[in-house]
């Protein structure tokens, strides 16, 4: 790897760790965001010359240290807040060892979810802060436009801090409620980022933390099980590889096995719930031999748990193969997917089975203007 | 911290509650005054005169002006203050949970953005 190279993977795997680790001593994420910034343009500057460091992330953070430091010392940031050196100094970051930077994420997920934050900006702050989504990208996810999205990221992180809303784990009272809004979160990268690293290290780092609650078991499994089969979706010369075509050898089994560990120890608590539901539908997938009929009655009790769009245009898939794609095309059409991609292309398919080629061509052309991916759209092209 | 418990709740007009229910409010304010001071995180606490009592000032148009009555009428008036110092945002929610009037009202939590104390502002 080149050293620009090295210095966006050190912040893409370090980011979140350590904004999570400057941003605990003061509150302040704004100020540990800009000391990032300032680490990574010096790693720019010097990596190409002095080499890339054995420790990235100790490097990083070193860096970043000194210039919160050099901030708060700062005459002009004297002069316009009174300073309690003892009491506001980011002492604590002096005791972190470098060489092992421990993992805050989870206390800065949990802060994002503190309910004194509007719940509709729980999963687009801790996409921000913790993993490293720009207010663009989030904005797109959540269908806002990107200037509003970071005017409301920009307003809440000063909220954070004004209010003192403290970085730690809440107690065993307060933990459940905000656990909620944390696995949406890791689920809501999952979606963003399909073989995200990040959601599939998180859903392990809180099945440690809650290894007794059955949905955070559930995500786990539903990202590595997903994950499983990342690189089985593209082909060799890069095209989109639909779950049907692709080759189980490609399969990372070791995945697949830690994936059905957590299930195993989700079903035996007897509660059932989303994530259980989805994972349960991912493993019949990733079982080789999916059968139509029980997808279709997972995909039932999906939509009864917790209705969504998504589920809805998969119940749809799942009818016309056990009941035809009449069935399928009028469950889909129950639906008000208008403008959802994958009712687009799911309409698409089954127009083009029922032999209504010229209705199948106009839907196949919306579905490949919302595509957002380049193996996918490729893909729906060769259908049309 | 400090933050600012602000109570808001319905005016009773006079009459409106017995004695007994004045009564037991007051006994509950009482044990939840001495556990903000046992604990060591009380700096004030002040219950406010109903609203009819109020005299509002400005000087935003130039003129001093002294006006009968509050700043804004609302169905629901500030009735009292506790000032704490505590660590952060959840040890205040706490203590706002234990407040009596959150059962007929609500609490504010305000933190304190300056202080005046011994002389000069502070954080």
């Amino acid at each position: 790897m080149d050293p620009l190279t090295e210095v966006a993977a050190a912040a893409r795997d370090w980011h979140g760790r350590l904004l999570a680790l400057l941003a605990a001593g003061s509150g302040d994420i704004p100020a540990a965001e800009d000391a990032l910034a300032d680490a990574y343009e010096a790693a720019v500057r010097t990596w190409p010359e002095q080499g890339v460091p054995g420790n990235t992330g100790g490097w990083l953070l070193t860096v970043a240290r000194n210039r919160l430091r050099d901030r708060w010392r700062a005459a002009e940031f004297r002069r316009t807040v009174a300073l309690d050196v003892e009491r506001d100094a980011p002492a604590h970051l002096d005791d972190v060892d470098v060489d092992a930077i421990p993992d805050r994420r989870l206390e800065l997920m949990l802060v994002c979810a503190h309910p004194a934050i509007d719940s509709a900006l729980h999963t687009p702050l801790m996409l921000n802060t913790v993993l490293g989504f720009t207010a663009e990208q989030v904005g797109r996810a959540f269908s806002v436009p990107a200037a509003t999205m970071a005017t409301r990221l920009v307003r809440v992180k000063k909220r954070i801090r004004t209010t003192g809303i403290p970085f730690r784990i809440p107690d065993r009272a307060d933990l459940p409620a905000r656990m909620t809004a944390v696995l949406e979160a890791v689920y809501g990268a999952y979606v963003l980022e399909r073989s995200g690293a990040e959601a599939l290290h998180l859903a392990e780092v809180l099945a440690t933390l809650a290894p007794g609650d059955p949905e955070v078991r559930g995500l786990a499994a539903l990202v590595q099980l997903s994950a499983a089969r990342a690189d089985a979706r593209i082909g060799p010369d890069g095209r989109f590889v639909p779950l049907a075509e692709q080759d189980p050898a490609r399969w990372d089994r070791v995945l697949i096995e830690r994936a059905h560990e957590h299930l195993r120890v989700a079903h035996g608590s007897g509660r059932l719930g989303r994530f259980q539901v989805e994972a349960a539908v991912q493993a019949l997938h990733c079982s080789g031999a999916a059968d139509a009929r029980t997808l279709r009655d997972l995909y039932s009790i999906l939509n009864d748990l917790a209705p969504s769009l998504g589920g809805g245009v998969a119940l749809a898939a799942v009818i016309a193969e056990t009941d035809g794609p009449a069935a399928g095309l009028a469950a889909l059409d129950a639906l008000a997917g208008d403008g959802f991609q994958p009712a687009h292309a799911t309409r698409a398919h089954l127009l083009r089975r029922l032999g209504r080629h010229e209705e199948a061509t106009a839907e196949y052309d919306r579905a490949i203007a919302l595509t957002q991916d380049d193996a996918e759209r490729e893909f729906l092209i060769r259908k049309r | 911290m400090r933050y600012a418990l602000l109570m808001h709740h319905h005016e009773p007009a006079d009459g409106e509650l017995d004695a007994e229910v004045i009564a037991e409010a007051q006994r509950a304010f009482d044990v939840y005054a001495k556990a903000l001071a046992q604990a060591g995180v009380l700096l004030s606490a002040d219950v406010l005169q109903p609203t009819g009592s109020t005299t509002t000032v400005t000087r935003r148009d130039g003129t001093p002006r002294v006006q009968d009555g509050p700043f804004a009428e609302t169905k629901e008036a500030l009735a009292g203050i506790f000032l704490i110092d505590v660590p952060d945002l959840d040890a205040a929610i706490d203590w706002a949970r234990q407040n009596p009037a959150a059962q007929w009202g609500s609490i504010e939590i305000r933190p304190v953005s300056t202080s005046f104390l011994d002389g000069g502002w502070t954080r």
